[in-house]
């Protein structure tokens, strides 16, 4: 199945079981009154149902169900080992790509199943890019090929005038154009930490993609560069849908709308333990965890 | 942030002392021990070329370096020495060998670790190793009783076509020849060349592949944008660890080369190399300044394996000089 059919399947099949998806909907408060600064909240984009996961025989996540919504940003909080980046990596098929893990439960994008065997897994990762921990620009690449590549991986443009414009437009977009539009030849690694993580982000906004999940990005950076990434998180959030895991719980309050707490549980496989609204998950949780979670007193 | 650096910084101060007596023990003993063993190396290869270079003196003496090198007439009956047909054939033989290897040593590397379906690569990853550990008379006496024959059809139909335009290819097509030597060679330094690449490019930090396929790239892709690039240093390491192979390697080319003292005009003649010439005329070495002939011709070896290394060496920095700085 090529990448084209299956965006016309994408496109073409309206969340045929949207209604089930609203009826076992995990409550998000009330979308349209709740999120920050009552921003009304899109769709759901993501549907994730009984999901889990394990590395050869160790669980690391159990029986997730949970709805990401599109056009806002949702974090997923909790300690170490409470599979925040493994729920992350299931959402575009990359948990698959290390040796000995799988998965089962559903996915669902738009109401396509992401896990149908049908459905070519470059294909599901094309419309929902991932920004990585580490910013991991290819090195041997300039910074114009490495915005570029995932064009020429995808065949996505063609002609040189079109790919410019698109390096272009995704430096922009990813508010590094200013700081390497002289030096688009120079190599990837050259550029300082915070930048890389930029490339990176316009790189995978060169996908073109409908959906960023972003997997603890700002880890490696300093509080300036942090800053950046999440005021561009905020500027994106109009047209992407957005899901960062994140340590951080300063960060996840301030930049997210909704918030996802997981924990480890006894058989040391993460579960979901609470999705509300952000405002409401840290003042009002209604889960005793999060709440000893939220105010730092465990994880 | 200040404080965690600085924490270290006082502590780090504190324990200089007992840091200080540490190293005047196991610090020093292990560098003094390196030291004593880079040294004897170095010596001992050293004391190899001189004890060569004295015992082949007569040689020299008689013919001079130079020309002893580039004579191209090596007939012992008439006290007549010359190196050069011995270095053209090892030059011919290893680079034929290289040319046909690393394509497939690189293929092989890139199966077992990007292309090939996970649970292959491990059986695929022993099968090649398993090659490296047939003996080299092992390959010798297969290629001369199997593969030789085998491949004169295809010899016979290069020296028709290509072969009346180009010399190099030209006919006759007696079997063992220069030709023969370097597929032997290819197939023997394949396993070496495909293990060590395989390291290599498994090294490749899982970041960068993870990066290609979030990016919606193929294995392909992996292979292409990541894992050769960020391989390439160590790939040419592995070429010129299996050219020092093809180089040095001596029974199995002195059964498929041919054996004749002549420079031959098309690679599909008889020929001889360095290594497989003094294996083979050693024991019967009477004639006048023949053993002191074969001994000059080990000196010769040893200079042309390490012009060719230092060779490799330089191309492998000019590539890599540049790209790879910040990784």
């Amino acid at each position: 199945m090529t990448i084209r059919s299956v965006r016309q399947k994408v496109t073409a099949s309206p969340a045929p079981n949207e209604a089930e998806a609203v009826a076992i909907q995990v409550p998000v408060g009330e979308p349209s009154a709740s999120a920050a600064g009552g921003a009304a909240l899109g769709d759901v984009a993501i549907t994730v149902r009984d999901l889990s996961a394990w590395y050869g025989a160790r669980r690391v996540i159990r029986d997730v169900s949970m709805d990401i919504r599109s056009n806002a940003i949702t974090a997923i909080i909790g300690p170490s080992g409470s599979g925040k980046s493994t729920l992350l990596r299931c959402l575009d098929r990359m948990h698959e790509v290390v040796p000995g893990a799988r998965s089962s439960g559903k996915v669902a994008y738009q109401g396509v199943d992401i896990y149908d065997p049908e459905i070519e897994p470059a294909a599901v990762r094309r419309t929902i890019g991932m920004v990585f921990q580490q910013p991991n620009p290819f090195p041997t690449m300039s910074i114009y090929d490495n915005v570029a590549a995932p064009a020429r991986f995808n065949g996505l443009v063609k002609g040189k005038a079109a790919q410019d414009e698109l390096v272009e437009r995704c430096l922009r977009q990813a508010a590094l154009w200013d700081e390497v539009r002289d030096k688009l030849g120079h190599g990837g690694t050259s550029l300082s930490g915070g930048q890389q993580q930029r490339l990176c982000i316009a790189r995978t906004l060169a996908l073109q993609p409908k959906v960023l999940l972003m997997d603890e990005p700002c880890s490696a950076l300093d509080p300036v560069a942090t800053l950046q990434i999440e005021q561009l998180m905020s500027n994106l959030k109009s047209e992407y849908t957005i899901v960062i895991v994140t340590h951080n719980m300063q960060q996840a309050s301030r930049v997210s709308d909704i918030t996802a707490f997981f924990n480890m549980g006894p058989d040391r496989a993460g579960y979901l333990v609470e999705l509300d609204d952000t405002r409401t998950l840290f003042t009002n949780p209604k889960n005793q965890l999060t709440e000893d979670y939220v105010s730092g007193r465990f994880g | 942030m200040t404080e965690s650096a600085r924490a270290p910084e006082q502590r780090g101060a504190l324990d200089l002392a007992g840091l200080r007596r540490r190293r005047w023990t196991g610090d020093l003993a292990f560098r003094a021990i390196l030291s004593a063993l880079t040294v004897a190396i170095t010596v001992v290869l050293g004391l190899m070329m001189i004890e060569s270079f004295i015992s082949a003196s007569p040689v020299y003496q008689k013919f001079g370096i130079i020309g002893f090198v580039t004579g191209s007439e090596w007939a012992p009956s008439f006290t007549i020495y010359g190196a050069w047909p011995f270095i053209y054939g090892t030059l011919v033989t290893s680079f034929l060998g290289l040319l046909i290897a690393v394509p497939i040593s690189v293929l092989i590397a890139l199966l077992l670790t990007d292309l090939a379906p996970a649970r292959l690569r491990g059986p695929l990853g022993i099968a090649v190793d398993l090659l490296a550990a047939v003996p080299s008379v092992v390959y010798g006496l297969w290629g001369l009783l199997v593969l030789v024959p085998a491949m004169r059809p295809l010899e016979q139909g290069i020296a028709g076509t290509l072969g009346r335009v180009v010399p190099f290819f030209g006919p006759p097509t007696p079997g063992s020849s220069y030709f023969a030597a370097g597929v032997i060679l290819a197939i023997m330094i394949v396993p070496i060349v495909s293990a060590v690449t395989r390291e290599v490019f498994a090294s490749t930090p899982r970041i960068q592949r993870e990066a290609v396929l979030a990016l919606g790239g193929t294995r392909w892709d992996v292979a292409r944008t990541v894992t050769l690039p960020i391989g390439r240093a160590g790939l040419l390491a592995a070429v010129v660890l299996g050219l020092g192979r093809a180089i040095g390697e001596t029974i199995a080319v002195t059964l498929v080369i041919g054996n004749s003292d002549n420079i031959g005009k098309s690679i599909f003649s008889p020929g001889f190399t360095l290594a497989s010439v003094i294996a083979n005329e050693f024991n019967e070495a009477t004639e006048t300044l023949h053993p002191e002939a074969l001994i000059a011709l080990g000196t010769v070896l040893l200079v042309v394996s390490v012009i060719v290394n230092a060779v490799a060496i330089g191309i492998r920095n000019r590539f890599t000089g540049g790209s790879r700085s910040g990784f």
